[in-house]
């Protein structure tokens, strides 16, 4: 890898800043935030992949499709369950918990 | 982008546009602008809060970002088409309604309603209009192996949407793998985002190319694309391993390496070529398939496509064979942002009634030439369900294992997708075959069948209940 590379971030890529940062809340602990970025990408930021639990297995899933088609990324954003991550905004002072299974969905299909 | 002031929310025909797009992605905002520069009056609603569609995604404007054109190849197509866009609202010829995810739509007398799930508070919202464009794009096609629900393996697509738009990626070192042009531009930015990409891992022969010359020379623009996309692999030191596939991905709470194979012409891995490559994050995708459930559900006919998904069968102005619905873009067949700009402008002149400029036709049979052979080139071979283990998760919702699946379609005798999904629950959960639909059509020994959704995203009981009754 050439130097530069390592240097190389999303952000040099598209340079200028963010208006402003927040942070949002996730199992107890505070994460940074930028105006504008879904829930999924602010976990993302932070190293965070996984955000959910199976029904079945309890496996780990976090975003998958990205684009709201998959629903493998949802979460318990203040109290409501089954947010798509990938899509639902971060909003300042927002408290995102990890889903358990069902999350006790009142949506239906 | 503000919406309009006054959202026809609850409207009643005296609301009724003459035309309703749904979806603003290259297609959708291309025919809208278009139609509205013809003179009509027109609502565009998308489940997005900004315009744009798959291709043109970038941050919100909240993000700042000082250059959002860095991560796209055209941009210039999409500024001008979103400028006419902001000058239309203004001038009141197009309401555009961000957030708004249409669930369905019925004919009523002689004009459509669209029902939406508006907002993240999950208003309910209709549209009225005398004629229908669906402009619904495509999401990725998905074959599963053994380790693809690990957390870091990721949609290819998926990490390039995320990447444009939160400015974030899934990791330091993440593998590009699957089928179809869409890896290369993945793995460029990716790479020019900072990760670093050991290798772009292509199940089909590029070499498939080399039959279709014909088509490549009358497309000199889509030539040099992939000389660009070339120059970026070879610049970032990007290997490409064409005729390969990740045929399982390792880790315990996360991917840490995938395995790798070649493969024989069918797809199927040769015994003894797996060797493992570290990584963080994989990101995969086997191309995309057509969004169609708005369409089909409302009777549209189908075609297969040279790739081998289901797409609308269409004719030279966009019409689909329900008379008053037309539609653009990757619902009428894979083909990229260029043909869905040139498909959506041809729409809005079939809709005002207007003959198609004849640049803009012949462009589009240029590159729907190209969609096809790039297509045809892709197409997942049969031999890939090799890599699938018994054990391994196919249906990523309800958790279903190929073994169940191959049961169902073996000794329990189904002999189609529909049967398999009844009998396993494969297809039946939150994204309803979206992700396993492809693969559970393989394992059941079918091409891959239209999308056939009752509802395109979930709804409220509560909004289903407000429907008036003849809509159901
Ligand atoms: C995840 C992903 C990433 C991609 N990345 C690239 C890339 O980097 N480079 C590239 O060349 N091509 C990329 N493509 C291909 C790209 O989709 C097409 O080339 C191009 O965007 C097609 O334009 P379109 O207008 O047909 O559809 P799209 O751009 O997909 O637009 C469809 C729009 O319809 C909206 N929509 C869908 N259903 C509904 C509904 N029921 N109600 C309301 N709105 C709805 C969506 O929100 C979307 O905005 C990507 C595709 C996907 C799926
Ligand atoms: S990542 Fe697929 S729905 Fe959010």
């Amino acid at each position: 890898m050439k130097a530069h590379d390592r240097d190389r971030t999303p952000r040099s890529l598209v340079g200028g800043s963010p208006l402003s940062a927040h942070t949002i809340g996730f199992d107890g602990r505070e994460l940074p935030a930028q105006e504008g970025q879904s829930i999924a990408a602010v976990l993302w930021s932070a190293g965070i992949l996984a955000w959910r639990t199976t029904r079945e297995g309890g496996a780990p899933r976090g975003a998958f499709c990205g684009i709201g088609s998959c629903y493998d990324c949802l979460v318990t954003v203040n109290g409501r369950p089954n947010q798509r991550a990938c899509l639902v905004p971060a909003r300042p002072g927002d408290t995102v918990t990890t889903q358990e299974g069902t999350g006790h969905a009142d949506l239906a299909v | 982008m503000p919406t309009s002031p006054s959202e026809p929310d609850a409207s009643g025909p005296a609301d009724l546009a003459d035309l309703a797009v749904v979806g603003a992605g290259p297609a959708g905002l291309a025919a809208a602008v278009t139609a509205a520069g013809l003179g009509l009056r027109v609502t565009l609603l998308d489940a997005g809060e900004q315009p744009g569609g798959q291709f043109y995604r970038h941050p919100a404007p909240g993000l700042g970002a000082a250059r959002p054109e860095a991560l796209h190849h055209a941009w210039p197509e999409f500024a001008t088409r979103e400028a006419a866009l902001r000058a239309h609202v203004s001038a009141g010829r197009i309401t555009y309604l961000t957030a708004h995810h249409v669930w369905t739509v019925v004919p009523d007398g002689g004009h459509w309603v669209l029902h939406a799930v508006a907002g993240p508070e999950e208003r309910a919202a209709a549209v009225h209009a005398r004629a229908l464009l669906i402009a619904t794009g495509a999401y990725e096609r998905q074959l599963p192996f053994p380790g693809w629900t690990l957390p870091g393996v990721v949609g290819a697509g998926g990490a390039q949407a995320m990447l444009k738009a939160g400015l974030v990626l899934p990791g330091k070192r993440v593998v590009v793998a699957g089928s179809g042009p869409l890896l290369l531009a993945v793995a460029g930015s990716l790479a020019a985002a900072g990760a670093t990409v050991p290798a772009v891992v292509e199940a089909a022969a590029y070499i498939a190319y080399a039959a279709r010359t014909p088509v490549l020379l009358r497309n000199p623009g889509k030539l040099a694309e992939a000389a660009a996309y070339g120059a970026a692999l070879a610049r970032h030191r990007i290997r490409l391993l064409t005729r390969h596939a990740v045929t399982e991905a390792h880790g315990t709470d996360r991917v840490e390496a995938v395995t790798v194979a070649r493969l024989d012409r069918d797809w199927r891995p040769l015994p003894g070529t797996a060797r493992r490559i570290p990584c963080d994050a994989l990101a995969v995708g086997h191309g995309l398939v057509p969004q169609l459930e708005l369409a089909t559900g409302l009777g549209c006919a189908t075609r297969r496509s040279p790739d081998g998904t289901v797409a609308l069968e269409l004719d030279a102005g966009m019409r689909t064979s329900v008379p008053g619905v037309w539609s653009a873009g990757e619902t009428g067949g894979i083909g990229g942002a260029g043909l869905a700009l040139a498909e959506g402008e041809i729409a809005a002149h079939s809709i005002a009634g207007r003959p198609a400029p004849a640049g803009l036709v012949r462009r589009r049979a240029r590159l729907r030439a190209f969609a096809d052979a790039m297509g045809a080139a892709h197409r997942p071979g049969p031999g890939w369900t090799g890599w699938l283990r018994d054990d391994a998760v196919v249906c990523r919702c309800e958790e279903v294992p190929a073994g169940r699946i191959r049961e169902a379609a073996g000794e329990l005798g189904a002999r189609d997708a529909r049967t398999v999904k009844l009998l396993t629950r494969a297809g039946m959960g939150w994204c309803q075959g979206r992700m396993c639909g492809p693969a559970v059509a393989a394992l059941a020994g079918e091409a891959p069948a239209p999308d056939r959704r009752p509802l395109s995203c979930p709804v409220p009981l509560r909004l289903l209940a407000e429907l008036p009754p003849d809509a159901h």
